[in-house]
């Protein structure tokens, strides 16, 4: 047969992620740091809301956009944190994870030839997404003594008259970046002048450890031009439930609901009422992972300032973005001789876009125990690799 | 900090204080003063091990005893409890609201050891009405802590 396959999806590149993945799946006892979800289990009462469900025989399908009950939830809940408003029958669609909101996001809103500005080092979806929604796009290379945040400069510099979209991802997957209010009050003035839309992938929103969460929406004129997505992944450790939504204008979530309801046709039942639980009573859940998170966070920066390792502090997520330029590797390199040496496994920067190069991202989703056992491993290959340079 | 402190030592009262101090973002210095004005103030009272006595070969028996009571006039519950608490296979006691008036744990070496205790110690206090002992057969839980089975990570090991 010929032309078997689509072109668009032969040229995809393959996630970097899984190269690696394949070489650490065949070690046995290799300690990973490469993980990118919580290490904690659901909350025992959100996952017996689950089960609940189940024996209630709640099997069946739920509305298209989602049970009525969670969109609900999600109003209350996006306006108990960030003190917006969104309308539930309109304006809330439940995905299956954040990863499906940004797929149909950018197939609901671009046309051949739109321009997507995707800054990274960031979460690997984006570019394949635009690709495939027919969009070109354009990437913006976040740099480290900006701590990794998108400047108002950078995004000025990359519009064009054929730029439609934006994507914001903050909390950053893997730089564990965030955006305060100054950042995103300048950066929304260029969104404004320039009249293009907004994906806000805040999924990892609950996770950050200086001043609560901004999101983009709370900035004036911002909530009309913006797809916010969220989920439950992240927040509530519900990342094998694949649950998670978007909030936005009708206009853009109805023609979303359309493509949801034709590929999908709704998010899994039992993980819909699950999350409604955790939406009314999981807050002090995410408040003790939280704290968890950030005593880990601290070690980590300690750990890397001894060890010498230079690493911008981050406020978001739970990861770390070390730099590992003074070896004179790549990062590809690093990691592989760091997982065959000392069998610790850490995902290269590159992975998460070309200028990820010279970096490494460390989750912090361990245990405190695990993160010394593997901490220590690296510094002793980090003391190795410095002994044989002098 | 403090009740972060609290939380962190109530789990793992070995910790380093280095380490303690690096995890909860503060100096070294204030974690040790802070902890002294804890133990001062008796918010620590202790710092135990929690040992699964299943796992080795010493025999260890515990109970939970309710007992029933006649609160003494002007010193209600207290009095009592004091008589039961000094004994040293008294794990704990505790004052309970609903059928009963208080909780006693104890711990000894065998079922006779126990009941021996129940009958001659504790039942023939004057003010004990009675007891309703209980013998634990097995701790699944115990101080937060899952005995019966250990963690496994069972995540894949590199995920985006």
């Amino acid at each position: 047969m010929k032309n078997m396959l689509s072109d668009k999806v032969i040229e995809l590149k393959p996630s970097g992620i899984r190269k690696f993945f394949d070489i650490v799946s065949e070690m046995d006892d290799a300690i990973s740091l490469g993980v990118g979800e919580p290490d904690f289990d659901t909350p025992w009462h959100i996952r017996d809301e689950g089960i609940y469900s189940l024996e209630k025989g709640r099997t069946f399908y739920t509305s298209n956009a989602g049970l009525k009950e969670l969109k609900e939830e999600i109003c209350n809940y996006t306006k108990r944190k960030q003190g917006i408003t969104y309308d539930p029958t309109h304006e809330v669609l439940v995905t299956v994870g954040g990863s499906e909101a940004i797929d149909i996001g950018m197939r609901a809103l671009l046309n051949p030839g739109d321009e997507v500005l995707i800054p990274q080092p960031s979460f690997v979806s984006y570019e394949p997404c635009a690709i495939m929604a027919g969009g070109v796009p354009v990437i913006i290379e976040l740099k480290a003594e900006n701590e990794f945040r998108l400047t108002a400069q950078e995004l000025e510099d990359a519009i064009t008259d054929k730029t439609k979209l934006l994507v914001l991802p903050f909390p950053n997957n893997p730089t564990g970046a965030i955006m305060e209010r100054k950042d995103l009050e300048e950066v929304a003035e260029v969104i404004r002048k320039h009249d293009i839309l907004v994906m806000s992938d805040e999924i990892y929103a609950e996770l950050t450890y200086k001043e609560k969460h901004l999101s983009i929406v709370e900035i004036e004129g911002m909530q009309e031009r913006t797809i916010l997505i969220n989920g439950f992944s992240k927040a509530f450790a519900m990342t094998g439930w694949r649950l998670g939504y978007a909030c936005g204008p009708k206009a853009i979530i109805e023609q979303m609901l359309k493509l949801h309801q034709f590929a999908i046709m709704c998010a899994p039942t039992t993980s819909q009422y699950a999350a409604v639980e955790a939406l009314r009573n999981g807050d002090e859940d995410v408040m003790e992972m939280k704290t968890a998170y950030n005593q880990r966070r601290r070690y980590l920066m300690n750990a890397f300032r001894e060890m010498g390792l230079e690493c911008f502090e981050p406020f978001g997520a739970f990861y770390v973005f070390p730099c590992i330029k003074e070896f004179g590797m790549t990062s590809e390199e690093f990691a592989s001789r760091l997982l065959e040496q000392e069998k610790v496994a850490v995902v290269p920067g590159t992975a998460f876009g070309d200028c990820g190069e010279g970096y490494l991202r460390i989750s912090y989703a361990y245990s405190l125990d695990n993160l010394k056992l593997a901490i220590g491993k690296l510094a002793d290959f980090v003391q190795r690799l410095r002994d044989a340079q002098h | 900090m403090r009740e972060e402190l609290l939380a962190i030592v109530e789990r793992n009262s070995r910790i380093d204080l280095k380490e303690l101090a690096v995890i909860l973002g503060v100096e070294e210095i204030d974690v040790v003063n802070e902890l002294a004005v804890l133990e001062a103030e008796g918010i620590i009272c202790g710092y135990h091990t929690m040992i699964d006595w299943e796992k080795t070969s010493i025999e260890k028996v515990s109970a939970l005893i309710e007992v029933r009571v006649t609160p003494q006039r002007g010193q209600g519950f207290d009095k009592i409890a004091e008589r039961i608490y000094k004994y040293s296979e008294v794990t704990s006691v505790y004052l309970i609201s609903g059928g009963y008036d208080l909780l006693v744990t104890l711990e000894g070496k065998s079922l006779k050891e126990i009941s021996g205790f129940v009958s001659d110690k504790l039942s023939t206090l004057d003010s004990v009405l009675s007891t309703a002992t209980h013998f634990i057969l097995k701790k699944y839980k115990d101080h937060g802590t899952i005995l019966a089975k250990k963690y496994e990570d069972t995540r894949e090991k590199v995920t985006p």
